[in-house]
């Protein structure tokens, strides 16, 4: 069963730059890119649990807080030491300037 | 039959340096051998998680599959006793021998001892899983540890025994905590975070005399004050283990002293992590030795490039972070090279001093805040210590002013 949940307002997220979002007991992180797209992903790092929204965006990459752990947020992929585990990644839309995720 | 590459000492160095010659295709032998019965890990947890964790484990840095599948062959429990450079080989206690091609010593770095008469069994220190194990047999809520040394270790250590309800008493020789490490705004925040926590620091304290009983120790002050407890936990530094590069006759310099492509004097054997003293090109060459978590993962990767003929200088910016209670330090570059500081603030309690040297150049940046707080900012100056950047002072102080901007102006 999936679902197309509203997860904010398209202009609640700079360019480069990524939100935590909460919903049903599951964290997410939603990025806008330099180049204006929005992305989704888990929003816990797969190193200690810690999230991601408070890292920077850098291009493609979100990097961890904690320790540096770096991912691609379009991909999910795992960037390399000390992560190993990919992110899971969610499809995303706008509609009506409004950023939605799709879950489940 | 050619000995392919050895690595000595299997932490956090050693164990990357390992799975980074496989990714790197290397297809000859690597052996990494490591005198602690775990699999190489992460050692920052030991007095973090480790340390209030139900079921404490040690967090891998490679599993037993993940080691078999790259054909890396893990020696536990297995101290390299000497190594003959001539010959390029190295000697294990116990009998054996191995040959190499290529060698990193990634040994790093052991709990400086306390040089006092009168210690015990209850007289411990903190550096690897199996001390985490003898520590916590003793962290039960109504006993009482007292902690010697109030550097960063210490601290942690000081702020997971309260989360687990055990009396803790600091004693700092220095006038106050965290000397070495970040400046005194910064340890003022700590400080009045362990006493608000309930943990107690006595700074500029000297201990004139130690008893230990095998059941409790007595700490005598040198202003006659004692102290009992059930552990005493001493952490005063750390010193690189370069016994084994003095015996072959490599250069010590602070650690084992190697170039900028972490070769020691001897071409064939490399260096890397908490033992080695390299020079760091953001401040011309000065030459450093650290003991942070990052820069021995970084170091373990480069030197298994270099191992295979890279050429791949050390570029990194020193970085290092702490966690006591609901509080991170992050500080990222060498903050003895600035003459003066700007202060950040960045709301909710946290904020960071940048370091400028003479000539506008930022040097390092330290942080201070709860969780997070900061992280972007501290990770984007040290971006701006990377590029030599003399960013507006007056800008840096403005938390309105993106840091993001001043990197790309
Ligand atoms: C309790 C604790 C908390 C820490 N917290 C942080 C933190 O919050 N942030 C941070 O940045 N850094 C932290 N650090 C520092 C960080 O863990 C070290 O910088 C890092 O582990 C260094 O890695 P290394 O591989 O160079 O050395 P080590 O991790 O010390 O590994 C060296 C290994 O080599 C083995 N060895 C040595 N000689 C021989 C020999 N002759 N034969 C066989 N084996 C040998 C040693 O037993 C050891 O297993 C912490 C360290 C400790 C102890
Ligand atoms: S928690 Fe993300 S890199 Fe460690």
């Amino acid at each position: 069963m999936s679902e197309w949940i509203e997860a904010c307002g398209a202009d609640d997220i700079d360019e480069e730059d990524v939100i935590r979002f909460d919903h049903a007991g599951h964290t997410f992180a939603i990025y806008r890119s330099p180049d204006d797209e929005y992305f989704a992903t888990d929003g816990l790092c797969t190193h200690e649990q810690v999230h991601l929204s408070g890292g920077l965006v850098m291009d493609d990459i979100i990097e961890c807080p904690k320790h540096n752990g770096r991912f691609n947020y379009k991909t999910g992929e795992a960037k390399g030491a000390p992560v190993c585990v990919n992110l899971k990644t969610y499809p995303v839309k706008i509609e009506g300037g409004k950023v939605l995720i799709q879950v489940g | 039959m050619s000995g392919g590459m050895v690595i000595i000492g299997a932490g956090e160095c050693g164990g990357r340096a390992a799975l980074t010659l496989r990714e790197l295709g290397y297809d000859g032998p690597v052996t990494l051998i490591g005198d602690e019965p775990h699999l190489p890990y992460e050692r920052p947890p030991l007095s973090k998680d480790a340390m209030v964790a139900d079921a404490p484990a040690v967090k891998a840095i490679a599993s037993e599959a993940d080691l078999v599948e790259k054909t890396i062959t893990h020696l536990r429990s297995v101290t390299v006793e000497s190594v003959d450079s001539v010959a390029k080989r190295v000697k294990l206690a116990g009998g054996g021998e191995l040959a190499y091609d290529k060698l990193l010593l990634a040994t790093g770095a052991a709990p400086r001892k306390l040089p006092m008469p009168g210690l015990g069994k209850r007289c411990v220190y903190l550096r690897t899983f199996s001390d985490v194990l003898a520590i916590r047999q003793h962290l039960k809520p109504q006993s009482s540890i007292a902690v010697i040394g109030g550097g960063f270790i210490g601290l942690e250590l000081a702020a997971s025994a309260r989360r687990l309800g055990v009396d803790v008493i600091v004693i700092e020789a220095q006038p106050r905590i965290l000397m070495r490490g970040v400046p005194a705004e910064i340890a003022a925040v700590v400080h009045a975070a362990h006493e608000a926590h309930g943990a107690k620091i006595l700074c500029g304290a000297g201990i004139a005399a130690i008893n230990d009983d095998g059941r409790k120790v007595r700490l005598t002050l040198a202003d006659g004050r004692m102290i009992d407890a059930d552990l005493a936990v001493i952490g005063i530094g750390a010193v690189p283990r370069t016994d084994l590069a003095e015996a072959a006759g490599l250069r010590i310099d602070n650690g084992i002293a190697v170039d900028a492509m972490l070769r020691t004097s001897d071409p064939a054997i490399f260096a890397a992590g908490d033992c080695c003293s390299f020079p760091l090109a953001v401040y011309g060459g000065r030459r450093v030795r650290l003991e942070a978590w990052r820069s021995a993962l970084e170091q373990g990767t480069l030197a298994a490039k270099n191992m295979l003929g890279h050429e791949e200088p050390v570029s990194a910016v020193p970085w290092f972070w702490s966690d006591q209670y609901e509080l991170t330090m992050q500080i990222a570059g060498l903050a003895d090279e600035g003459s003066g500081t700007v202060r950040r603030d960045l709301g909710e309690n946290a904020f960071i001093l940048l370091h400028l040297a003479g000539d506008g150049r930022l040097v390092a940046a330290s942080g201070v805040g709860p969780d997070n707080a900061v992280a972007r900012d501290i990770r984007l100056s040290e971006m701006l210590i990377a590029k030599g950047a003399r960013p507006d002072p007056a800008a840096l102080a403005s938390p309105d002013v993106k840091l993001k901007k001043l990197l790309s102006g």
